[in-house]
């Protein structure tokens, strides 16, 4: 297990209240050349951790981008962070897409820009160049995932699990308050998973931040439902046996477009559901 | 192998002339807007315009060299080979100045912007500009759009010049007439419709080339493939649109300058 940096303290978003949802799905569906999601709804709830599984093509995905906004739903209601988007031209939802943070599957690092203008990409829109304040805020983002030594390398300098964490690092830049990771370990190593799975809880219970998360990696999943990040040792350890910690995680699966399963991971491991039986083994 | 059917086909060209208008139509309406991206558009103004010289250049000066070697066998039938200036001149600066330029930029630039912009769809980074609260159409296409249009302005400027000396070494080196004759021919012969003319045709072609490389760019789809598709797709449709947009374009003018 790598050692992480100790994490700069953040307060909260100013807007939190523990408990409400900061995406709703509501009835939603999708049909491309056939229905892809039909009649899904599930809330997050901030600073919770939601866990979205299921076989390929099932629209793990699709949920991601509907709740970006980058898709739009045949029918249903999405809301966001108390906005209804759904009906939001383009235009409205660049602002509010400058709350969420994504990590797309294949990273989606801009090949044209360093290291270091990928994860300002977003400070820089608003300032037009990089300047100390923002330099500093990219090393410490970089720090976070221990890559602070690749400031002027280009993504083809580095490796799948490097780009990985670049992505991470460029979603969490303006702590945003809803992190949506797509297959954040999807194609690498167990080792290099291990690292981007101990980011992702190191950033929910640092920060607390409201997670989507899409993964096909079981062990993935279960790791983040059993380990918690420990500032004093500075490193991601395992919840002991009968100890009480609510890592406010859970799980969503999916199955022909519609939820079948939706709690604990206890309650995952309890379920009855021949398909999910059939996913576990 | 799925059956052809001609209300698909039918929808999907509505479909798309749809797309191309409403991001042809952004792509104005953000010049009014902020962000404004200067950078952007300097980098793109000296890939377009600095770039393509070379090859705007060599095309104006052996079309203005070989309009020359053309006409004066048969001006010379008629005893007026001195009017080869003249013929030139009108030749380059109303029609081949403005139509060769943004032919050869098209073929460079709206395949360089197609298969960049292509590149980017098919890896996901629009969606990650999109997602990161930026509008690719203020950050990539207007800055493309603006560049080509002062550009090719520029540019077929340089051609005409460029032609009008082709064409003068063919006639003095070659058919023997008088530097001074050729020159005083050329210039006496461009009125104001004809300057005009040459002048707005680079305007609406520089529009064509960018909004249709980005056009095919943005839509790319499957991979690799789609986007060599699209790169293809924007040259053909840039050039044709600039042949269909100059037929038009001259006959309007005419009109208005009742030639």
């Amino acid at each position: 297990m790598t050692t992480l940096a100790p994490p700069q303290e953040q307060p909260l978003p100013s807007t939190s209240h523990p408990g409400e949802a900061v995406i709703r799905f509501d009835n939603v569906a999708i049909a491309f050349d056939h229905p892809v999601l039909e009649g899904v709804s599930f809330q997050l709830a901030r600073g919770e951790t939601k866990i979205l599984m299921g076989a390929a093509g099932t629209g793990k995905t699709l949920v991601l981008k509907l709740a970006l906004g980058l898709l739009k739903p045949d029918s249903g209601s999405i809301t966001v962070l108390d906005q209804e988007i759904t009906q939001m031209r383009e235009q409205e939802l660049f602002a509010l897409r400058r709350k969420i943070g994504m990590v797309f599957q294949e990273s989606a690092l801009f090949d044209s820009l360093t290291v270091e203008e990928n994860v300002a990409y977003r400070l820089i829109e608003e300032t037009g160049r990089i300047t100390e304040e923002i330099h500093a805020r990219v090393l410490e983002a970089l720090r976070f995932v221990e890559l602070e030594n690749t400031f002027s390398l280009f993504p083809s300098e580095l490796s799948g699990g490097m780009r990985r964490r670049v992505a991470i690092a460029r979603a969490i830049i303006t702590q945003p308050e809803v992190l949506l990771y797509d297959s954040p370990t999807g194609g690498l190593d167990p080792v290099t998973s291990n690292t981007i799975i101990e980011l992702i809880v190191k950033q929910r219970d640092v920060y607390q931040t409201s997670s989507l998360l899409v993964t096909n990696r079981l062990q993935d999943a279960f790791t983040m439902a059993s380990h918690y990040f420990d500032r004093a040792q500075n490193k991601m350890v395992p919840i002991h046996d009968g100890a009480q910690r609510d890592l406010h995680t859970r799980f969503v699966m999916l199955r022909d477009g519609k939820i079948i399963f939706e709690g604990t991971a206890a309650e995952l491991l309890r379920s009855n559901d021949p398909y999910v039986r059939e996913y576990l083994s | 192998m799925p059956i052809f059917s001609p209300t698909e086909f039918a929808k999907d060209q509505v479909q798309a002339v749809q797309d191309y208008s409403l991001l042809a139509g952004r792509s104005i309406g953000n010049i009014f807007g902020r962000p404004r991206y200067l950078s952007d558009t300097l980098l793109q103004a000296d890939l377009i315009g600095v770039g393509s010289l070379p090859i705007v250049v060599l095309t104006g000066f052996f079309t203005g060299a070989v309009l020359a070697l053309q006409t004066s066998s048969t001006l010379q039938q008629f005893g007026s080979l001195s009017l080869t200036g003249k013929l030139v001149a009108l030749s380059m600066v109303r029609e081949l100045g403005p139509v060769l330029t943004g032919l050869m930029v098209a073929g460079r630039n709206s395949s360089g912007m197609a298969s960049e912009l292509g590149s980017m769809k098919v890896t996901e980074q629009i969606d990650a500009m999109r997602a990161m609260g930026v509008d690719p159409s203020k950050k990539l296409v207007t800055p493309r759009v603006v560049s080509s249009v002062v550009m090719l302005f520029f540019l077929s400027i340089i051609s005409d010049l460029v032609g009008l000396t082709g064409g003068f070494m063919i006639s003095y080196l070659l058919l023997g007439l008088n530097a001074n004759q050729y020159w005083t021919t050329a210039y006496q012969a461009l009125r104001f419709g004809d300057v005009l003319m040459g002048l707005s045709k680079p305007v609406m072609f520089g529009f064509i080339i960018a909004s249709v490389g980005c056009y095919y760019g943005l839509s790319a789809k499957g991979g690799t493939q789609g986007v060599g598709r699209a790169t293809t797709q924007a040259v053909v449709a840039a050039s044709v649109l600039i042949l269909v947009s100059d037929f038009f374009i001259t006959r309007l003018l005419m009109g208005f300058f009742q030639y």
